[in-house]
């Protein structure tokens, strides 16, 4: 008899979802799905409100990553203008972004993945959360939460709040980089850079030891993966191309503008998902799959660009070969992104362009379709909207970054079941907590956004299945 | 001028005659909400927030087009004020389709203002969710009728102050929303000049400046009393 065992809801993650394990009729796993069972449709009741209104609106698909969305939505809104923003309001806009970034990433890293290596995949699930740590290991929770709080707190300082602001809109920027907000950060780079040497040293030494079955489990597979890059190939979050390379590092396709992602962006649907599948459209669905986040940015570009982000990177290839395809590597990944936003806010407060006062270009609406790109922290964000001659929006398509690591969620999924659940599962026999876990863990090496991705609110609660050959459900699990 | 008398909330004063019951309340020191009302345009008594308890009459009264007068006893605070008031403001966001997240006037907002004002944090009536349009044919301007409280300020300044006269107050009951011309675009309406007084004067995000995003729109509701002043008492023109 076949079983299903479903892990609902889905723990530490944002937003919700829930994964079925498939048995066959011997009790195999045959398949596992990671499901997101939730829906915004920010898509379609943005259509008929004005253009101008698309970053204010669409920030508030995520309290995370609310600049992704904001920056996708007044870049879409530069190209409807048709303006070329001031350099200032382009430094900004990076500052802004490096900001998000580096706060999101210590979310994920510190907050919602580090309790499972610190803490230990068989810990009680009660604490093995951010206050199981701050319990365990308190100078280190507490350095990881004030490392959030410093892109928080840079969000604040650039926009005049953390969560949602909307201040960039097309044409630039609304404030310039006041004198006070730049002091702030000086005072504070240390430190935050002292926090990412001391997760950077501490998890080189996990993944040397505890955690070398995990990189090997967790979503090793080949697979495309793609992000923006530079003009001479460097990483890059804000401007530049698009970038396609394989598993082995071979560039399959390279300087792709935004504007023809749909020539090379198909997106597939599923039954049993609200989320889209996104795939490389030359190969077909489900053969496109590809990655996007800090593992695809980083196994894109030729380098970084900062000396210390350069040389985390070069250790990281040492560690990984030259493309990373262990899903395992998103988390040291981050780490090596924080490293490069940190050098990267540095050098933007250095550079006087920064602080000119010109930082918005006004200008009526010039074009009636656009899109706009930008690197969210869990990957490439594009922004699609059409308007009619008023500028009123007449249809719009948001191509998420959790969305575009469907296919690859879902094969990380089936990986870490199928090695962890080696033999046949007896019609009645229970599936531990710490799989489950290990499961989820899966799922959080992508950090995903699904509040973001299918355009909902909540927490992310988990939900395991266990169902038969014959879709009987045999046994679940709920957190 | 002659001069009348009487108390407010206990607080004898005078006022000059023919001074509505609303500048007596704010010669007392009385926090009375207003939506429609805009000193320098004719009341309309339409939003009715600033009804007010008048010893001797059954009826509330609205305080800003009701004529003060000798002896009058006016009462602006009582549960049963607070009540209505609070019922009123949520009347209003049930009606209309009000979301400050992304709003362009959010922060300088006279409803978002008043529903703090009168305590509102929740409407206790099912959120209506019309199906309105926005006009944004005008080249400077957008109407967004989502966000429209129907105070008729822009009907009023228009055809008070400009002298255009290129709105109106179209249809009944629920149906009713503000018209630009004969029920045109606002940008086909020929006898729009532009001025841009409708959207100082709006009290929401309804009307606005076409390049403001969410949480930009900075009205100047004192206008239209200081051009009004300026007019009749004839600042401008130098002996």
């Amino acid at each position: 008899m076949t079983r299903t065992v479903v892990i609902d809801p889905v723990t530490r993650i944002e937003g919700h979802a829930k994964i079925s394990l498939h048995l066959d009729d011997q009790g195999y796993l045959s398949d596992a799905r990671f499901h997101v069972v939730e829906y915004r449709g920010f898509e379609k009741f943005c259509e008929g409100h004005p253009y101008t209104e698309m970053a204010g609106i669409t920030a508030r698909i995520c309290g995370i990553c609310p600049v992704s969305h904001l920056l996708a939505a007044a870049k879409t809104g530069d190209k409807l203008l048709a303006v070329q923003i001031p350099a200032a309001a382009v430094n900004l806009r990076r500052m802004l972004n490096l900001a998000q970034i580096c706060q999101s990433h210590a979310l994920s890293f510190f907050h919602l993945s580090s309790p499972d290596f610190l803490l230990g995949w068989e810990s009680d699930p009660a604490r093995r959360n951010v206050f199981g740590l701050m319990a365990a290991n308190p100078d280190l929770a507490r350095a990881g939460i004030r490392l959030r709080q410093f892109g928080q707190q840079i969000l604040e300082l650039l926009g005049g709040r953390k969560i949602n602001a909307a201040w960039a809109v097309p044409g630039g920027v609304r404030t310039p980089l006041s004198a006070e907000a730049e002091a702030w950060i000086r005072e504070r780079l240390p430190e935050a850079k002292a926090t990412v040497t001391l997760a950077l040293d501490l998890f080189k030494k996990l993944l040397d030891g505890p955690l070398e079955r995990e990189q090997r489990v967790f979503g090793d597979f080949p697979s495309l993966y793609m992000g923006l890059v530079g003009s001479d190939g460097q990483w890059e979050h804000y401007d530049g191309v698009l970038r396609f390379v394989d598993s082995t590092g071979q560039v399959v396709a390279d300087g792709l503008k935004e504007d023809d992602y749909h020539d090379f962006i198909g997106e597939a649907v599923e039954p049993w998902s609200y989320l889209k599948f996104p795939y490389y459209k030359p190969l077909g669905y489900p053969a496109g799959m590809y990655r996007v986040g800090p593992l695809a940015r980083l196994n894109v570009c030729s380098h970084i660009g900062t000396p210390w982000a350069d040389k985390e990177l070069a250790d990281m290839r040492q560690r990984c070969g030259a493309i990373a395809n262990s899903s395992f590597a998103y988390h040291q990944a981050r780490l090596v992104e924080i490293v490069a936003c940190l050098e990267g806010i540095e050098a933007l407060l250095n550079d006087p362009e920064t602080h000119s006062p010109r930082i918005r270009a006004r200008a009526h609406l010039n074009q009636l379709e656009a899109v706009g790109v930008s690197e969210a922290p869990r990957g490439t964000l594009f922004h699609h909207y059409r308007v009619d001659a008023n500028g009123l929006i007449d249809r719009v398509n948001l191509i998420i970054a959790t969305g575009q690591n469907n296919l690859a969620m879902n094969r990380t999924v089936a990986q870490i079941a199928k090695e962890y659940i080696p033999g046949p599962v007896g019609a009645n026999a229970s599936i531990p907590e710490a799989l489950l876990n290990r499961v989820e863990a899966g799922i959080r090496c992508f950090d995903p956004c699904l509040s973001c991705s299918t355009h909902a609110a909540g927490q992310m609660p988990l939900h395991v299945q266990l169902l038969g050959a014959d879709g009987e459900l045999l046994t679940e699990r709920y957190r | 001028m002659g001069v009348i008398t009487l108390r407010v909330n206990g607080v004898e004063l005078a006022v000059p005659a023919g001074s509505s019951v609303l500048t007596a309340t704010r010669q007392a020191g009385a926090q009375v909400p207003v939506l429609c009302h805009l000193d320098g345009l004719n009341p309309i008594a339409a939003c009715r927030l600033c009804l007010v308890e008048i010893e001797g009459s059954q009826k509330l009264q609205p305080a800003c087009s009701t004529e003060a007068s000798e002896g009058m006893v006016v009462k602006t605070d009582s549960d049963q004020l607070q009540h209505l008031r609070r019922m009123a403001v949520e009347l209003l966001f049930s009606e209309g389709n009000h979301v400050c997240a992304f709003c362009v006037a959010s922060g300088a907002c006279e409803l978002q203002n008043v529903a703090v004002a009168v305590g509102m944090d929740h409407s206790r009536f099912p959120y209506q969710y019309p199906h309105r349009p926005v006009d944004a044919s005008h080249h400077l301007f957008s109407i967004d009728h989502n966000r429209c409280i129907l105070c008729s300020r822009c009907v009023r300044v228009c055809d008070e102050i400009e002298g255009a006269h290129v709105w109106d107050v179209a249809n009944r009951g629920g149906e009713s929303r503000i018209v630009a011309g004969l029920n045109q675009p606002w940008g086909e309406v020929e006898s729009c000049t532009s001025c841009g007084k409708c959207v100082d004067v709006c009290p929401t995000g309804a009307i606005f400046h076409k390049e403001d995003t969410t949480a930009e729109k900075h009205p100047h509701a004192e206008r239209a009393q200081r051009l009004r002043q300026a007019r009749e008492q004839h600042q401008w023109h130098h002996p």
